[in-house]
């Protein structure tokens, strides 16, 4: 392909996008001359330049369109359907320009005689149309051609011209491009109104390569430079500092250069380091030097790449125009800071997750007119687009003034996919709902529009963004509009980057998501504190969610895990990504350095907690963290510290079945004694804190109404009274509907431990002694306190005489939960007698002592649930007692065990009403199968 | 110097069927690369450890500017680490990124006839089969012949499998 066929396809595809804004422009003020001669201008140009070019089928479309375009300036009604066969005949353009480009340069076959047959029809009805309306070319033209009085006769020659003989398809049109060569020069000494910019301007049009063949093609060839020179003089007036001595450069050679200039840096990082640790080096004044130029340079580069993003605006006003038709709703594109520079690289990226996103908003975000009228709202929709500077990076903002995300709606659709649970999503803030729509397959739309809701959209948007190392962030009112805030690096090449140490290695944080950075000392103010292992900061009176660098990518190894977690002595690098923010706690904090992010080899791309690695000014390697990696793993970690302890409750249940002890959740209280007592969480029903004033005293025992009932309360050592004033904390105990409050001075904490009585008691009230949190604490016995609230607390359910007759033998190795369990089975009505092995059951069994049921542990020593059960099943004499498993760990795949050992059900240990279904369940069924 | 002799003798051989490896020692073991594929030999140095990266990957570092994956060998080969002693480390190639296998001592360049290259024997350590691409009879000892892409390839697909 020459170099000139070249040339005109860049050309055009720039023309091109700017005849699909401005057309848009112009259908909405159609009177608008200026718009109209831009275009016209533009067409015209592709039109000459084909015919030199021997482009036929171009040609020929662009006359006919051309064709069309002048019925407008003499003053036919410009209506939307001639606009949109317009805007058809420069997607065909843009069509065969892309094929002729790939062809290298041959015209693709085709027949375009349909097209050119419309558009011939429509300029024949424009022709009909326009009776009377030429006078409106004339004036339209004149305010242009004014200020040139040596033009002046001329253009009225052509603005005759016009008017007198309107243009018929084939027919060339000397006039137009008279009044271009007028309009160029008139606009240039508008624009600068300078004599060597005329000049220059002459130059260029003076200038034509190619050697003309005759005076008519010699006249189109000098159109399309006569246009340059013109568009060009309009930029500099627009921007004010764009030189009309610009070249083409093809994108490899700027990124080459930026490359050898990021290596560049790269060195005289390395080089300034060096001298650094030579005090007096002679080469410090000429690195000095050097580190300037380098800086200076590395900027020169940048702008370069550097773009407006009105660039990747270009194509919005078009696709806005379209959907305002099928969608129909009139809508307004309004985009501020369209001169916002940023890196070409950036700007390729952000494209089409821009487009993506105001096709949403023109299709869910706004409103049908119908319904805006009713709230009050203009018909006409506005989408803005917004883009301006912020620090080290560019915020766009995409904004419509619809209806808003529909919370309840959002809400819904995660629980029908599942994404949440109902209850999950009932606790979440508006903005955590919002984010869902940024999941995979979500999607409000309730049906699939041709624009949108085929759920593919606003995660891959998403991605797109943060793939470049940006964020995007949503705000929406209900009923006022949403907007979308995206905030992405101005470079991805050079980045800055906090250095920091975790478990003896370095990393490099991008500043982009960092905060601000806290010193963290367990004497400080701000010091780590701890939920259940989990660590926190309290920062400005917000809980920052902690995570250990090192924990979180894994470095410690073995024992070093407890006592590195341990040293609480560091700095929390607070970041923020998207509306996540959360601290990292680092061993040491460096100094930022600016990088050049080198990819990582494909081996190690998978890794999503770095986003690339560098050589630093030492000449070491180090890799950079990926803050939506950490984000995503921070995450990931709560869950999998769940999962963790899971693993670690099935270790305790191992050790168990040896130490017989278990670890579970215990409330720490105090109540009388300064020392602390316990009591299993998963009795306690809630916690509850009394007004004093509410306390009442009746038949001798203090009561409090609670939920519409009257709760006793009970005291932990007789003759406690309650505080006299302020709130009374207390334990509420419920079951059945009744409820006991039990009075506690203060309450702890909550603690997951063991619970090994070693000491038991004789004391009532009170099971035992055992250490929690080290130190010795009392464990409550409930079954002692229940019945001083309610003294038919055990006796009074499902009290039936034949239950009563049913004697149970409870196998369980901890005495926690036979102290537990005993009185609930009691209070069934059964009649309990516990052991505290197999080997002791077996001996009361073998002794003659009759069983109606049997209800094991699993995790037994020396003899488990499942063996007791099989033996139990091999003796003919016990085959037919109903046996109960009751265990921590229920899993399907134990529950199957359980199964196959000959267990008639499968019980977790803490859910006590499912224990006593279950007794009558295999109660009833016995009956059933006797009788 | 054996490596000049070899040299010679290669253009001898030129046109004939012949191959030049370099050879590396792991964990005592002979291995063989073929010379087109080795870049360069070097002393790895201040390498920077990548967490959460395959076991085998050692780290990156600095060579002249350029970053280099280093691959522990002994480790890919399930031996036991070495103790306190130099490492060594053969720059390598593969799909436009640079790699450095780490290796335990180099060699020497060895010209040997493509044909006498046996099949791996059947009984060869799964693991080493999958990236043995045969094996040299030498005098004395068996040389191992390091398939890179094999090495390599199989780093590829297994993090991704995991």
């Amino acid at each position: 392909m020459d170099d000139l066929l070249r040339e005109f396809i860049t050309e055009t595809n720039e023309s091109l996008d700017v005849v699909d804004v401005e057309l848009v422009k112009f259908e909405q003020e159609p009177n608008n001359a200026t718009i109209l001669d831009n275009i016209f201008r533009l067409v015209h140009t592709i039109k000459g330049t084909c015919g030199f070019l021997g482009l036929p089928r171009l040609e020929g479309i662009a006359h006919a369109a051309e064709t069309l375009m002048g019925k407008f300036r003499d003053g036919a009604p410009v209506t939307q359907e001639a606009v949109s066969l317009i805007l058809i005949s420069i997607d065909q353009i843009k069509d065969i320009l892309g094929e002729l480009e790939a062809a290298e340069g041959e015209e693709p076959q085709g027949d375009d005689s349909e097209l050119i047959g419309k558009l011939e029809a429509m300029s024949a009805k424009a022709d009909e149309a326009m009776a009377g309306g030429g006078s409106a070319e004339e004036e339209a033209a004149a305010p242009v051609e004014e200020p040139v009085a040596e033009a002046v006769a001329e253009a009225e020659d052509s603005a005759e011209q016009t008017l007198e003989r309107p243009l018929r398809p084939g027919e060339v049109s000397l006039d137009e491009l008279e009044r271009a060569f007028q309009e160029t020069e008139i606009e240039v000494e508008i624009a600068e109104s300078v004599v060597e910019e005329i000049e220059e301007a002459a130059d260029e049009i003076e200038e034509p390569a190619p050697a003309p063949v005759e005076p008519k093609v010699e006249a189109k060839a000098k159109a399309p430079e006569a246009m340059k020179a013109g568009e060009a003089g309009e930029k500099k007036a627009a921007g004010g500092g764009v030189s009309n001595q610009s070249i083409r450069v093809a994108v490899d050679t700027l990124e080459h250069l930026m490359t050898m200039v990021s290596e560049l840096v790269l060195t005289r990082n390395q080089l300034l380091e060096i001298v650094r640790r030579h005090e007096d080096s002679e080469f410090k004044v000429p690195l000095q030097r050097l580190s300037n130029v380098t800086a200076e340079l590395q900027e020169g580069v940048m702008a370069t790449r550097m773009q407006p993003i009105g660039n990747a605006w270009q194509k919005l006003p078009r696709i806005v125009r379209d959907l305002s038709q099928e969608l129909a709703k009139p809508i307004e594109l309004e985009m501020i800071g369209a001169d916002t520079e940023l890196d070409r690289q950036v700007l390729e990226m952000i494209k089409d997750p821009l487009t993506h996103m105001v096709r949403n908003s023109a299709d869910h975000g706004l409103e049908r007119p119908e319904d805006r009228r009713a709230v009050g709202k203009p018909e006409k929709g506005v989408i803005t687009l917004a883009a301006y500077h912020e620090g080290g990076h560019i915020i766009i903002e995409v904004r419509d003034d619809g209806a808003g995300i529909n919370v309840d709606k959002v809400k819904a659709k995660v629980v029908e996919r599942g994404l949440a649970t109902e209850a999950e999503v009932e606790k979440m803030t508006d903005s955590q709902i919002h984010k869902f729509i940024f999941a995979a397959g979500f999607s409000t739309a309730a049906e699939v529009t041709s624009v949108s809701g085929r759920g593919v959209g606003m995660d891959v948007v998403r991605n797109n963004i943060e793939l470049i190392g940006g964020t995007v962030d949503l705000r929406s009112v209900h009923g006022k509009g949403s907007s979308f805030i995206i905030k992405i690096p101005l470079t991805l090449a050079i980045v800055s980057t906090l250095i920091v140490e975790a478990g003896g290695d370095r990393f490099a944080i991008p500043q982009l998501s960092v905060v601000e950075l806290v010193r963290v000392q367990t004497n400080s103010e701000h010091r780590i504190e701890r939920i259940k292992d989990t660590p926190v900061l309290r920062l400005r009176n917000k809980l920052l969610p902690l995570v250990h660098l090192s924990q979180l990518l894994g470095i410690y190894e073995g024992e070093d895990v407890e006592k590195a977690i341990d040293a609480d002595n560091g700095f929390i690098v607070v970041m923020q990504v998207g509306s996540q923010t959360f601290g990292v706690v680092v061993d040491g904090v460096f100094h930022t350095e600016e990088i050049v992010v080198k990819p990582m080899s494909t081996m190690l791309r998978n890794l999503d907690m770095f986003s690339g690695n560098t050589i630093l000014g030492d000449g070491s390697v180090i890799m950079i963290i990926d803050p939506n990696g950490i984000a995503g793993a921070m995450a990931s970690h709560a869950s999998s510290s769940v999962a963790e302890s899971q693993e670690d409750e099935h270790e305790d249940l191992q050790s168990k079945a040896i130490t017989g002890q278990t670890s579970i959740s215990l409330l720490l209280f105090r109540a009388g004694d300064p020392e602390p007592k316990a009591v299993p969480l998963s009795l306690v029903t809630r916690l509850e804190e009394f007004e004093v004033s509410k306390i009442e005293r009746s038949n001798g025992r203090d009561l409090v109404q609670y939920r519409g009932a009257l709760m006793p309360l009970v005291y932990v050592n007789d003759g406690d009274s309650h505080k006299s004033e302020g709130t009374q904390p207390m334990l509420v105990f419920s079951d059945s509907g009744r409820s006991m409050g039990l009075v506690v001075d203060e309450i702890v904490d909550i603690v997951e431990d063991r619970m090994n009585i070693e000491v038991g008691s004789e004391r009532p009230g009170v099971l035992g002694s055992a250490i929690v949190k080290e130190r010795a604490t009392e464990i409550i016995d409930l079954g002692y306190y229940l019945p001083q609230a309610f003294e038919d607390w055990f006796m009074r359910k499902e009290m039936d005489i034949q239950a009563l007759t049913k004697k149970v033998l409870f196998v369980d190795d901890s005495s926690f939960f036979r102290n537990m369990l005993t009185p609930v089975l009691k209070a069934a009505g059964y009649d309990v007698t516990t052991c505290v092995g197999p080997a002791q059951a077996f001996e009361l069994l073998e002794n003659g002592d009759q069983f109606h049921a049997i209800v094991s542990d699993i995790e037994m020593p020396e003899i488990n649930g499942f063996e007791f059960c099989e033996s139990l099943r091999r003796d003919p004499r016990f085959r037919n007692i109903p046996v109960l498993a009751l265990s921590s760990m229920v899993t399907p795949a134990s529950i199957e065990r359980g199964r196959q050992a000959g267990f008639d059900d499968y019980v977790a240990k803490f859910d006590r009403p499912g224990l006593i279904a279950a007794l009558k369940d295999v109660f009833s069924g016995e009956m059933g199968a006797a009788a | 110097m054996s490596v000049l002799d070899q040299k010679l003798d290669t253009d001898e051989n030129a046109g004939s069927d012949m191959i030049q490896y370099v050879t590396v020692v792991i964990g005592g073991q002979l291995f063989g690369l073929p010379i087109s594929q080795v870049h360069d030999v070097f002393v790895p140095e201040s390498v920077t450890r990548v967490p959460m990266s395959a076991p085998e990957v050692a780290g990156v570092l600095n060579l002249r500017g350029r970053i280099v994956t280093a691959i522990n060998m002994r480790r890919r080969l399930h031996l036991p680490p070495l103790e306190d002693e130099q490492m060594m480390a053969v720059g390598i190639e593969y799909k436009q990124e640079s790699y450095g296998l780490v290796i335990d001592t180099v060699g020497e360049v060895l010209t040997l006839p493509a044909a006498s290259a046996e099949t791996n024997p059947s009984n060869l350590d799964r693991r080493w089969a999958e990236i043995s691409g045969g094996v040299h009879r030498l005098d004395g000892q068996l040389m191992v012949i390091l398939d890179v892409d094999r090495l390599l390839g199989a780093m590829f697909t297994e993090p991704m499998a995991a």
